[in-house]
């Protein structure tokens, strides 16, 4: 055949380019409603799983549907606040939690930190926070649910793009993410977030301390920095909020977990 | 696939087939796809899916090259051969994003690593270049298999040893733990990419001594 002479190569390669691309935007177009979709559909069905709700969802006809519908109930208000503890208007919550990373570009004062309120059957208050960060192949998220004193943890989700299966990965366990519940990120009247602490048992009796994962040590790190860091963003509202809290409402609100009695000093 | 059609399956066609599962197997004779071997075995699931997923992409790559075969310049069938490849793997990709969310979440950066798997693009240069349609089908479906089955042991004893699940079930008993006043502990070396390789080596050392025995 004529295939070696250089028209022909050319050409060739050309068409294929052409219909290769032709391809791909076609695929890439016209499935892109419906990956946007399972993409919100995660996010919320994040949320709920933070709270403890919506674990049958695969039992569900209809996934996207049930997860939409749940989530419309429970999730009775959102909105988002700056780092001054302000909340600000004429944001979207929902789509600055879609997007985090390009919100943690911005300066730390130009910030719109979304928060979720959610309310159960039982008329209890949770608050769903949003965080994302960095694991040690790429990025890693998750929600940590607030009970309503904004101190003490009621749950929380991770998940991760690329960690490592069986190490890193284990962050997004049930295993690692039910250490989180009914530990507090303040210390007395300070926020001092959650520790992630190398070694099994090593943050045993610490209220604002869990256990890393074993072999996952930069992963470990990165979900304690990034607990950290995003937290710090909500200080001044939490401030706020806690100390009209404090003065309005005591018992109402007051949870049942313990106070962090034994401040152990971590630095 | 299609079993029932008998005369596909001639001698020679089987041979193509089943090779690839003993006697030429890509991993442990032809010492391809180490790389991903070692990435994606720490656990038995991503091991099982990425067995999977390159058998589908090797055996459609495989027949897509062998039709245009005869039409493929010679100084560029690399590139094709590698356009080919990547078209697959970044359908494949996009179909799961939208029809089975759950899956691609979990396959997450093994999608991506499929393109790299030396594999498949060693059997386009080596078989679908110079053969018809269907061997080539077959061949591909063959290697994946044959790379899976490598795959999926590695997988089996990384994380049963490892991690003492299977498939993230609880195999080895809770009441076994030092923690629980037992005598085992998880071995976490088995997690980490240097036992890959030393099972890949162990492997490839039965299979080779059983062959000397044979022979």
């Amino acid at each position: 055949m004529k295939t070696n002479n250089n028209s022909y190569t050319v050409i060739y390669a050309a068409v294929m380019v052409v219909l290769v691309a032709v391809l791909l935007s076609v695929a890439a177009l016209s499935l892109k409603d419906r990956q946007d979709a399972n993409v919100r559909v995660e996010k919320m069905s994040d949320i709920l799983r933070s709270i403890g709700l919506g674990a049958d969802a695969n039992l569900a006809d209809d996934k996207i549907a049930y997860i939409e519908a749940e989530y419309e109930k429970y999730i009775i208000n959102s909105f988002t606040v700056n780092t001054r503890g302000e909340v600000t208007e004429g944001t979207d919550p929902f789509a600055i939690a879609l997007d985090m990373k390009s919100e943690y570009e911005k300066p730390a004062e130009q910030r719109n930190l979304p928060i979720f309120e959610a309310r159960m059957d039982d008329g209890t208050v949770y608050y769903v926070i949003p965080v994302y960060g960095s694991g040690l192949w790429g990025p890693i998220w998750g929600n940590v649910a607030l009970r309503s004193d904004l101190n003490t943890i009621y749950g929380v989700t991770f998940g991760h793009a690329s960690e490592t299966p069986g190490l890193g990965a284990e962050i997004a366990s049930e295993v690692f993410e039910s250490q989180f519940v009914d530990k507090t990120i303040y210390n007395g009247a300070t926020l001092v977030s959650i520790m992630v602490m190398k070694g099994a048992g090593a943050s045993s009796g610490n209220p604002n301390a869990v256990d890393a994962v074993s072999g996952g040590t930069i992963t470990s790190r990165g979900v304690e920095s990034m607990i950290q860091s995003n937290l710090a963003g909500y200080e001044a509202y939490f401030n706020k909020m806690r100390a009209a809290g404090a003065a309005e409402n005591q018992p109402a609100t007051a949870p049942s977990a313990a106070e962090p009695v034994n401040q152990t000093s971590h630095e | 696939m299609s079993k029932d059609k008998e005369p596909l399956f001639s001698a020679k066609n089987r041979k193509v087939l089943l090779g690839p599962l003993g006697p030429n197997n890509p991993v442990t004779v032809q010492i391809l796809g180490i790389c991903s071997a070692l990435a994606v075995t720490a656990k038995l699931e991503p091991a099982l899916v990425m067995a999977l997923s390159v058998t589908v992409v090797t055996s459609c790559a495989n027949l897509i090259i062998s039709l245009l075969r005869k039409t493929i310049p010679e100084r560029i069938r690399i590139i094709v051969q590698l356009v080919v490849i990547a078209t697959l793997v970044i359908l494949v990709d996009q179909i799961l994003k939208a029809y089975a969310y759950d899956v691609s979440r979990q396959l997450s950066v093994f999608v991506g690593l499929i393109i790299t798997n030396c594999i498949i693009m060693g059997r386009l240069e080596a078989f679908a270049m110079g053969s018809k349609p269907w061997p080539a089908f077959l061949d591909g479906i063959g290697n994946g298999l044959g790379y899976g089955l490598i795959l999926v042991i590695l997988g089996f004893f990384r994380e049963l040893l490892g991690n003492g699940t299977l498939l993230d079930f609880q195999v080895i008993p809770d009441s076994w733990y030092m923690a629980n006043g037992g005598f085992y502990s998880n071995n976490s070396l088995m997690l980490l990419p240097p036992m890959a390789l030393i099972g890949v080596g162990i492997i490839i050392w039965v299979v080779n001594s059983r062959k000397v025995k044979k022979g």
